[in-house]
């Protein structure tokens, strides 16, 4: 299954939940800090690389305690 | 593609006041899932305590009435016996119902009184700046516990829950938490099922949350998780305490 | 009817079908006459496990828009302190009576008017008031009953009634006021009812912001000047050519209104001023009294506290003597007028 994640970067607080939830490794906190002065969640640019990208699974955005990240999936 | 995952509705959207990785984020989002859900955002009535989520009455799109600090119990009893058909819940940190709001938590319970504690346990006192808690695990450093807290002199991380499950007029208690994905979907079960058995009319309901503070507890986000998973569910047992719903032998021995 | 039934009968006329409390003496009657009569009337009754727990849950049950009681005795009002705070902050509609008891501490259980200053300058934290409103009689307890819930929602304010253990325990006909129509009292639209049909909204008084803290301080004080202009109640009794006025309210006022009556028979042109809003504090219609009267007698059954009032009415201008019986002692109308004659003779008045 193919899915996308939206992460609102102006909310996250940098916990790193997601990082830790994914199965997939295709979130990581970036370099740059948001407004709050938080190193935020970015999506891997080369998050295919080592496994099979985002699934749309859904576990980054259920433990975002910011209710940041809005997930998708290809309707099949 | 189709939306999957996205902010419940009955939360609004207002940036949290909480610290990165703090479990009320968390359990905010839960319970207003399950009310929407549900279904009940018309008949949903909160009680924000006095703790880092006094402000709770920001998030949650429902009516919401602010109780004095431990009093939510005895605010939800007049509420919801002026509006009996309507989903009352308060929302509680552990010092705010296991340390000065004992007794009216307590009363509640064993009156069967028709109300949801959500009850978040994260071993300190989070708003006032860290001190011990009622459910401070022993050995644990706060800033009233410096060298760590010692049961027969600063008394014994406090079961409440437990306690609660002894009084006849309790229905369901369980005890979860929100460190992992499996651990937010046990939650999310658990205050669903406790709305519903306050809904059927059946007793006094209560989640007890096990909940990272990691800027109390000094530690980042993760660890803090591990923390609650590894240290704190040694004196706090996950699982259902009391079910009066459950078949005969799954039922609380009381 | 006996004083405390008075009371219960009267709220429930006026369309109060909650009532929280927890058992003290001497006001007992009450919460057991609501426990019998509120769910003839389809009104709950709650025995509360305590009077912190009792005042909560009349928070909760006036945030969800209802007629609401409590009541108690000293030592438990005392603990409804914390509530009361609440409910002034809040801006919550609710009844307390209080039945004084000898203080302080446990005290005793007879009749005591030592919570005067408890209060009307309101025991519990921050700048707030509550109305006091003070019977002498049985249709007196039955009609500031009645008045007090009216008064009570249309200020959003709590109202003390603050009578004591001889109050609530004599027996003294009284006429009752109609039932009220529950359905037809007036709507609360802030009330917590459920987002139904409406956006929904929250009752809380943290206002973290000084600025709007600030705000909501003076938006409470305009309100109690409101209720300071509109709602101030006395009795004056003989005042007219009175040369010494007694000031007196409650109990203390029933003796005192005997010994007027007994000191005028020995030729002492005697009158009597009686507060029946405490707070509101009558001030004026003292201060009217004074135009025409020097010398003023407090009576009262404590150690001396309304005085202060009345000495900061007159401010100076007139003669103020304090005499009190504190401790749940009660004396009789015979020691007063004795008191009252000493003190003509003393000051050479008349
Ligand atoms: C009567 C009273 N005493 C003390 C306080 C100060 N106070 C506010 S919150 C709190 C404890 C909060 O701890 P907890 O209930 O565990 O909630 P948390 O912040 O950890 O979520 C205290 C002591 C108060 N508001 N009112
Ligand atoms: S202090 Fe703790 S409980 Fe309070 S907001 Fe921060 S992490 Fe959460
Ligand atoms: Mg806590």
């Amino acid at each position: 299954m193919k899915g996308s994640i939206k992460i609102d970067s102006s909310q996250c607080k940098g916990c790193a939940f997601c990082v830790e939830a994914c199965p997939n490794g295709v979130i990581e906190i970036g370099a740059k800090r948001n407004a709050m002065g938080y190193f935020y969640a970015v999506v891997k640019k080369d998050g295919a690389k080592d496994g099979k990208g985002c699934t749309g699974c859904t576990l980054c955005a259920v433990m975002c305690p910011e209710v940041a990240i809005e997930v998708y999936r290809e309707e099949r | 593609m189709k939306k999957v995952f996205g902010r419940p509705k009955t939360l609004k959207p207002v940036p949290y006041h909480y610290c990165p990785g703090c479990g009320h984020s968390l359990l905010h989002r839960i319970v207003a899932e399950v009310i929407e859900e549900m279904g009940v955002e018309e008949i949903a009535i909160g009680v924000p305590p006095a703790g880092c989520a006094v402000l709770a009455y920001n998030y949650f799109d429902v009516d919401m009435g602010e109780a004095a600090h431990g009093r939510g119990a005895a605010l939800a009893t007049g509420v919801k016996r002026v509006l009996p058909d309507h989903l009352v819940f308060t929302y509680q940190g552990d010092g705010d119902i296991a340390a000065i709001g004992t007794a009216e938590t307590v009363h509640a319970a064993n009156r069967g009184e028709r109300i949801t504690c959500i009850f978040v346990n994260n071993a300190v006192y989070g708003m006032t700046g860290g001190q011990m808690a009622p459910t401070t695990i022993l050995g644990q450093t706060t800033t009233t516990s410096p060298g760590g807290r010692v049961g027969n002199r600063d008394g014994f991380p406090l079961n409440l829950s437990e306690m609660l499950a002894v009084t006849r007029g309790s229905a369901y208690i369980e005890r979860t938490s929100v460190t992992s994905p499996a651990g937010i979907r046990a939650t999310k079960k658990a205050v669903r099922k406790a709305f519903e058995i306050q809904l059927k009319g059946l007793g006094f309901t209560l989640v007890e949350v096990l909940s990272p503070c990691p800027t109390n507890l000094k530690m980042s986000p993760i660890e803090a998780c591990r923390w609650v998973d590894t240290e704190m569910v040694n004196y706090f047992p996950l699982g259902v305490i009391k079910d009066v719903t459950a078949p005969e032998e799954g039922k609380n021995a009381h | 009817m006996r004083g405390s039934h008075i009371v219960a009968e009267a709220a429930l006329r006026a369309g109060c079908r909650y009532y929280f409390g927890y058992p003290i003496t001497p006001q007992n009657e009450l919460p057991e006459y609501m426990s019998r009569r509120l769910p003839e009337v389809g009104g709950v009754f709650v025995q509360a496990e305590s009077e912190i727990a009792s005042i909560n849950m009349v928070i909760g049950a006036s945030m969800a828009g209802a007629r609401v009681m409590t009541s108690s005795s000293s030592p438990g009002i005392s603990l409804k302190q914390e509530g009361i705070s609440y409910l002034g902050g809040l801006e919550l509609p609710a009844v307390i009576v209080n039945m004084m008891r000898g203080g302080p501490g446990l005290g005793n259980i007879a009749p005591s008017q030592s919570d005067y200053f408890q209060a009307t300058r309101g025991g519990g934290h921050g700048d707030y008031r509550t109305i006091v409103l003070a019977p002498a009689s049985g249709q007196e307890l039955c009609d500031l009953t009645y008045k007090a819930f009216d008064l009570a929602d249309h200020y959003r304010t709590p109202v003390l009634i603050l009578a004591d253990g001889m109050m609530g325990q004599m027996m003294e006909p009284v006429r009752f006021p109609v039932l009220r129509d529950v359905g037809k009292l007036p709507r609360k639209p802030w009330a917590i009812t459920g987002a139904k049909g409406r956006k929904s909204h929250f009752i809380r008084s943290l206002i973290l912001d000084p600025g709007q803290m600030e705000e909501h301080n003076w938006k409470l004080m305009r309100k109690y000047e409101q209720i300071a202009d509109a709602e101030v109640r006395f009795e004056s009794f003989k005042t007219d050519d009175a040369d010494l006025v007694i000031v007196a309210f409650g109990t203390a006022a029933r003796i005192a209104k005997a010994a007027v009556k007994r000191a005028r028979n020995e030729g002492l042109k005697v009158g009597l001023f009686r507060p029946i809003t405490l707070w509101p504090f009558p001030k004026k219609p003292l201060q009217e009294v004074a135009k025409r009267v020097k010398h003023f007698f407090v009576f009262e059954l404590n150690a001396g506290q309304m005085v202060e009032d009345v000495q900061l009415a007159l401010s100076g201008q007139s003669d103020v003597f304090f005499y009190g019986r504190p401790g749940g002692v009660v004396p009789n109308p015979a020691e007063i007028s004795r008191i009252v004659s000493r003190q003509f003779f003393q000051k050479e008045i008349g």
